[in-house]
């Protein structure tokens, strides 16, 4: 009885986090389109609901409606099974994001390391999906994708321990209330315009949009795909931008602070002030997607070992001896 | 020059100008047309659907010359003629084939009376194939009904024909 009880308890607080996180998805979309039309001087969707805000929903009402095509020589269980992996690490990952003080669903003391992990682990759904569909967009998107985001995830990882060394722990709310006095993006600027772009290249967002380069692999990955799978890769997608875009905000922004500490702003809820960090992001990221054209791959290789590598690398010295030689090393316990 | 680059390439000078491109088109006013609520401006030459005019008595305009069948490059118009009783030659048939016509308006340019025009409509889409097949009945109804819109057309491009 004791076990149901913790059982539902848990279950309730997951769907209590899992079902904002996939409405914002589907709004974040919505956002994502209408911001690319606006650069363009389009109007972007506009005519479902009120301004157009629910399009996502009804694209998805159409997906569920397609039928679901798997090719004959396509591996069956491989197939159908790498939709479902990225869409749920995608979205587990929002387990240890806290969006106020406390308002976490797992407070857990490596946060930041379990979310490179999951992170990390995401390459596998676009590895399969590329490998089962047997046909060669895909399994080129894949290997584009593979080796994309590995590269640049060393370069995220080491720009999370220039953060680390300011904080001295991995827990996300740590992370967070370390920035107090001030944000990391002031003294840690050039960090955050590489971790920015790497996070592009994490999530495959254009300019490093090779893995679904339209006009060289069709669709990449996702070329085989129909219906609900698609939408459950187009998911992910989304919801792995929102998670980079609320890190980028963890991280750099201060998290659910307001930015001047004093009577009219720190009586905002603080949850208001984490979404409108992460939608900031968020624009930025489909502005840029509307202003850059796609890099070359060996440019993007280029970019990611020889210079953001060695680039961060620099930069944790710097900050580490920086702290050591002022005495500012944080005090762990 | 080469440090120059260089120094645009670390303080990526080039894209934070795209960047405010961007911002400033972002608020710029919109081009879209809200298609089926708001219309684009149709030239008054623009060819769209057959019709078939009649004089303001009620006669079709029509002489059936066949010169519109001769002079149309898809072969789409089929015409057959009869002398009338009081001695007029007519048409007894006046078929479009809508989907071979390629819209080119030389059959509009060779009528010697206005009888054949292309009109401002090009909504005119159909679920089968053979509601496109036209026939004279059909024609002269679209006549019937863009009448107003074809005189003013054809009145406006007469300075220029």
């Amino acid at each position: 009885m004791l076990y149901l009880n913790i059982f539902f308890n848990e279950i309730y607080k997951i769907i209590f986090l899992l079902l904002p996180v996939l409405v914002s998805v589907a709004l974040v979309v919505w956002l994502d389109r209408r911001v690319w039309a606006f650069v363009q001087k389009r109007k972007g969707p506009n005519v479902v609901g009120p301004f157009g805000l629910f399009q996502t929903l009804a694209d998805a009402l159409k997906y569920t409606f397609k039928e679901i095509i798997i090719p004959a020589s396509a591996n069956k269980s491989i197939f159908i099974l790498a939709p479902i992996v990225t869409l749920t690490l995608s979205l587990i990952a929002w387990a240890v994001i806290p969006f106020d003080n406390d308002v976490v669903l797992s407070n857990i003391n490596v946060g930041i390391l379990y979310l490179f992990a999951v992170s990390s682990l995401s390459v596998y759904g676009i590895i399969m999906a590329g490998w089962a569909s047997n046909s060669k967009y895909p399994f080129l998107g894949a290997i584009r994708s593979a080796a994309q985001m590995i590269s640049y995830e060393v370069s995220i990882g080491i720009i999370i321990i220039n953060v680390l060394l300011c904080v001295g722990s991995l827990n996300l709310s740590d992370i967070v209330l370390a920035q107090k006095k001030v944000w990391f993006i002031f003294p840690l600027f050039p960090m955050f315009v590489v971790f920015f772009i790497s996070a592009l290249a994490e999530t495959n967002r254009p300019p490093f949009d090779l893995p679904e380069a339209e006009s060289e692999l069709v669709a990449g990955y996702q070329t085989e795909y129909s219906g609900m799978m698609y939408a459950m890769f187009w998911l992910g997608e989304y919801a792995n931008i929102l998670l980079l875009c609320a890190l980028g905000s963890i991280l750099f922004l201060g998290g659910w602070l307001s930015p001047i500490d004093f009577y009219p702003f720190n009586y905002i809820p603080g949850f208001f002030w984490m979404l409108l960090k992460i939608l900031i992001l968020f624009i930025l990221f489909s502005l840029i997607k509307a202003i850059v054209p796609r890099y070359r791959f060996d440019q993007l290789m280029r970019l990611g070992w020889k210079i953001f590598l060695p680039l961060s690398l620099i930069w944790v010295v710097l900050t580490a001896s920086f702290l050591f030689f002022f005495n500012m090393l944080p005090i762990v316990g | 020059m080469k440090l120059n680059r260089i120094l645009k390439t670390i303080f990526m000078a080039d894209f934070a100008s795209g960047l405010l491109i961007a911002l400033r088109k972002f608020f710029e006013k919109k081009k879209t047309i809200n298609y089926p609520f708001e219309k684009g401006k149709i030239s008054p030459r623009f060819r769209g659907e057959h019709a078939l005019r009649r004089y303001p008595n009620g006669e079709e305009r029509c002489i059936a010359c066949k010169l519109c069948e001769a002079v149309c490059p898809a072969q789409a118009i089929t015409i057959e003629s009869k002398i009338r009783e009081d001695g007029s030659r007519k048409t007894t048939r006046y078929d479009i084939d809508m989907l071979k016509c390629i819209y080119c308006g030389l059959c509009e340019e060779s009528c010697p009376v206005d009888a054949i025009v292309q009109g401002p409509n090009f909504e005119f889409a159909t679920e089968t194939r053979e509601e496109l097949y036209y026939n004279k009945n059909k024609l002269l109804e679209n006549g019937d009904k863009w009448e107003t819109a074809l005189a003013e057309n054809i009145k406006s491009d007469s300075p220029y024909r």
